[in-house]
């Protein structure tokens, strides 16, 4: 497990700025939620996290992220081994649609070049033993992930992600596709995994946000077009009771967003 | 937790996590393929050049001994050529242009109002069971290759158009002014018989991309005249055809492209008659295209390859330039409707 | 039609008694009746065309057809277009083999690589190349190869697959494209280098429409004939194997013996013209089934 520090990062896609200036130390086995309303920069900075940003054209970053003691952004540093050091799940469950159960949670470890059986047979099993999917697909490893619910796509894109062993866990709205029962079985999951993961979710669903999380951060934005900010980070209990912000207090109390 | 993964994690550990995060862990294969992609795209570039390029050069020698502009008459008698005088010139080629301009036009002329009412059809009148089937139907006629068009137009358009033939030179002929296109004697193998076996070869052409331009009609624009009452004809006439304009546009400039570079079918049907312009569709002519493919093979005069080069050349940039519209045309439509950017 | 007042009958009757509303009707019916006469000239030009080659095709298809060559002169009957159908197999073969991989990299490169204005021209140019006569591919061909080497099957096969080329950029480009990002994106945070994801999760996922646009470029190529006068020339009466040497196909023997004005070749011609329809439009129709599978497992990446 480790610790993200992001420091004075601004994040832009060509000349639009659509982060500005964020600081925040992510502590190891807690959870994070990054919540605001939409358009407020929470996407873009967690995808700053795992250099995931850079990949869309044309978007590039000011400011530094370390892992640990390492910055991410240096230049001796290659981006793709950031990546498997730092996991993602995304809004939408996107597993691979051309491979089986089994081979979408091996995927990232036989990408990576593992190639004995044995090794990829017991992370498949501890993959989705830990994302609690193993129960309800042990006995069809071989179908297509693209056969699965809603939810169980979701989850096999947790274990997948999982399965290569990351120090840290990134989740971009990992339920807004999702139906409520759906929903409660992945918050269930992400209480399990943070005792072995650094793990940050970005959601929209303040509910959801004070279920989950240890530590809340707050983001806004000024008006359209304007950069997201941080507005204010600290325990998830005082963010929702006690606010230090009253930009924070309006969107816990449903006021505003 | 197994073996073989404790020791992996245990390795991993032990590494600093500098180390491991290091450029230098991973040889370089995005760098290797990133460069072959590239190297591939440039390549077309690099073969569309050097198609120019080397047309050109081999039809160089000819256009040297000759001089360019002494090409422009409607002449083409290899026999003719010598080696050793350049005056007159025996290649003229203006009567391939015009060969391959008129069975152009003539073949669109029939397939864009066809093509056009086919996609129609498609899109906006037949019921959803048909659509999928009618599509595969009419995207069949683009399978069939040129060299059977040809052979079917050898064996049956060919008689079959003698009424229209005769129709034409005991009546169309008789109107003063345009009467002179319709003269006889027909000769079977013709103009004629050429520009129809062409338009049913740009049909599947026509009605592929009209099809798709229908289809990015959009659906308020269509319901909004439903709305207003209208007949199906009348939402076509007001929201499906005012929209897609540029598009059949494009799409006949396209099928036009197409009917200039056709060569076996047209070949075997239009009499390859080198020595002047028939101004009659009955009469027999010749492509630039159909001359290359009817003599090549046999060219043993001087200068004759390399003059069959400058008609070769001649057809590049004649379809290269409609091309050039045509996907002009297409893209600002696709601009304007904010699709295919 | 919300008119309180008069009876339903009494509008409609109202309404029909609208010499203009009538009008627009009978406009509306004669539009439409000249949409099915052009589906009917279109459908029909079709059937007549290949009722025409089966009737003539199977009067003189048999097996002996698929595994002979032609006689000697063209006013002999018997023989068949075995050679043909060979030089067709293998010069359609070496050109796919020449075209496919080069066609999916420049794809590759238009998609995940191509920005700014080298891969707008390479764009442009392909949609270009599509327009080319393959006559003038055959002359370019015949001035880089031919006067270099000869006639051989290889520089048919040479200038079939720049024939192929455009059209397999082309539909493999669209089919990349319609990967859905988020695919793409999952691999690259499972740390998998852009080389390995394009190669193991991007172009398998698009595989199936990928395949298509390769076997209509592949049923394209089969049907071709002018390059090929320029290139592999033909060689009407032997079988050749060897790609090095001239060639012949069943697209040229098809030419050469329907214009002999000899009725025993042209029953050969008639034939050849069959097996190639029969082999192009399974190649067709096989690519339209692909297209369909492909929609629905696309559908289920898209999900």
């Amino acid at each position: 497990m480790k610790r993200v520090s992001v420091d004075a990062v601004s994040a832009y896609f060509g000349a639009h700025k659509a982060v500005e200036d964020v600081s925040m130390v992510i502590e190891p086995a807690r959870v994070t939620a990054l919540i605001g309303p939409s358009g407020c920069g929470k996407s873009t900075l967690i995808r700053t996290i795992n250099r995931l940003h850079e990949v869309v054209p044309g978007a590039r970053i000011e400011g530094t992220v370390h892992l640990d003691e390492i910055d991410i952004y240096g230049e001796s540093i290659d981006p793709v081994l950031v990546r498997r050091q730092i996991g993602m799940v995304f809004q939408r469950p996107n597993p691979f649609p051309t491979m089986s159960i089994y081979d979408n949670v091996a995927s990232g470890l036989r990408l990576n070049r593992v190639k004995n059986k044995d090794t990829l047979d017991s992370a498949v099993e501890r993959s989705l033993k830990l994302a609690g999917l193993w129960d309800e697909v042990s006995s069809r490893l071989n179908n297509p992930g693209g056969g699965l619910s809603g939810g169980q796509q979701q989850r096999l894109c947790i274990a997948r992600a999982i399965a290569v062993e990351p120090a840290v866990l990134l989740m971009d709205e990992p339920c807004s596709a999702l139906d409520p029962i759906s929903t409660l079985k992945i918050e269930d999951l992400i209480h399990e995994l943070k005792e072995r993961y650094t793990i940050v979710i970005v959601t929209h669903n303040m509910q959801q946000a004070a279920r989950v999380s240890d530590v809340t951060a707050f983001f806004t934005i000024a008006g359209a077009g304007e950069p997201g900010r941080l507005i204010e980070m600290d325990e998830t209990s005082k963010i929702f009771t006690n606010p230090g912000d009253e930009r924070t207090e309006a969107y816990v109390t449903g006021r505003f967003g | 937790m197994p073996k073989g993964k404790a020791k992996e994690v245990a390795r991993a550990e032990t590494s600093s996590l500098a180390l491991q995060l290091s450029k230098k862990r991973r040889i370089t294969g995005d760098a290797i393929f990133a460069n072959l992609n590239r190297a591939s795209g440039i390549a077309v570039i690099a073969l569309l050049i050097a198609m120019i390029w080397f047309v050109l050069s081999e039809a160089t020698p000819s256009l040297r001994h000759y001089g360019i502009f002494s090409f422009f008459h409607t002449r083409w008698a290899p026999s003719e050529a010598s080696l050793a005088s350049s005056s007159p010139n025996p290649y003229g080629i203006v009567q391939f242009i015009y060969g391959t301009a008129i069975v152009s036009i003539i073949a669109m002329v029939i397939s864009v109002p066809v093509g056009v009412g086919v996609a129609l059809f498609i899109s906006e009148v037949c019921p959803k069971k048909l659509k999928k089937t009618l599509t595969t139907l009419t995207e069949l006629l683009a399978a069939v290759p040129s060299v059977v068009y040809g052979f079917w137009g050898i064996a049956v358009l060919v008689p079959a158009l003698r009424p229209a033939a005769g129709f034409m030179e005991n009546t169309l002929a008789k109107i003063p002014g345009v009467g002179g296109f319709f003269e006889g004697p027909f000769f079977g193998f013709s103009i004629l018989a050429a520009s129809v076996v062409l338009s049913i070869m740009v049909l599947p052409t026509v009605i592929a991309i009209s099809r798709e331009v229908f289809s990015t009609v959009p659906r308020d624009h269509r319901e909004a005249a439903i709305a207003l009452g209208g007949t199906r004809w009348e939402v076509i006439r007001t929201a499906v055809l005012p929209y897609s304009r540029s598009g059949v546009v494009g799409a006949s400039f396209l099928g036009l492209g197409r009917a200039l570079g056709e060569t076996i079918a047209v070949t075997m049907v239009i009499g390859n008659s080198v020595l002047g312009i028939s101004w009659s569709i009955l009469g027999q002519g010749a492509t630039l295209a159909s001359v290359i493919a009817n003599e090549f093979t046999e060219a043993n005069q001087p200068f004759h390859i390399e003059s069959l080069f400058v008609a070769g050349f001649a057809l590049m940039i004649l379809t290269l330039v409609v091309n050039v519209i045509a996907r002009v045309i297409v893209a600002r439509m696709g601009a304007a409707t904010g699709r295919a950017s | 039609m919300t008119s309180p007042t008069p009876s339903g009958s009494a509008v409609v009757a109202e309404w029909a008694a609208d010499s203009n509303y009538r009008a627009r009707r009978i406009k509306n019916a004669v539009m439409t009746a000249l949409m099915l006469a052009a589906l009917a000239v279109t459908i029909g030009a079709l059937a007549w065309v290949l009722i025409y080659v089966a009737l003539q095709g199977f009067k003189y298809l048999n097996v002996g057809f698929l595994i002979k060559t032609p006689p000697g002169s063209p006013a002999k009957g018997g023989g068949g277009f075995y050679n043909g159908i060979i030089g067709t197999v293998i010069i359609v073969g070496i050109a796919f083999v020449v075209a496919a991989p080069v066609g999916v990299l420049v794809a590759v490169y238009l998609v995940e690589y191509g920005r700014g204005r080298t891969a707008a021209t390479v764009r442009f140019l392909a949609d270009v190349l599509v327009g080319v006569p393959s006559i003038v591919v055959g002359a370019f061909i015949y001035a880089t190869w031919v006067l270099n080497f000869g006639f051989s099957g290889l520089a048919g096969a040479l200038s079939l697959s720049i024939v192929m080329l455009p059209l397999i950029i082309r539909s493999a480009e669209e089919v990349i494209l319609l990967v859905p990002r988020d695919l793409r994106e999952a691999s690259y945070a499972l740390g998998v280098p852009k080389w390995k994801t394009t190669l193991r999760i991007t172009l398998p996922t698009a595989r199936n429409g990928i395949l298509t646009g390769m076997m209509l470029a592949v049923a394209r190529a089969a049907g071709e004939t002018a390059p090929l006068i320029l290139t592999a020339l033909g060689n009407d009466l032997f079988t050749e194997y060897n790609p090095l040497h001239r060639m012949s196909t069943l697209s040229l023997l098809i030419f050469h013996n329907a214009t002999t004005g000899f009725k025993p070749a042209q029953a050969r011609a008639w034939a050849g013209a069959l097996v190639l329809i029969i082999m192009i439009l399974s190649l067709t129709l096989v690519s339209r089934w692909l297209s369909g599978r492909r929609e629905r497992t696309m559908g289920g990446a898209v999900k």
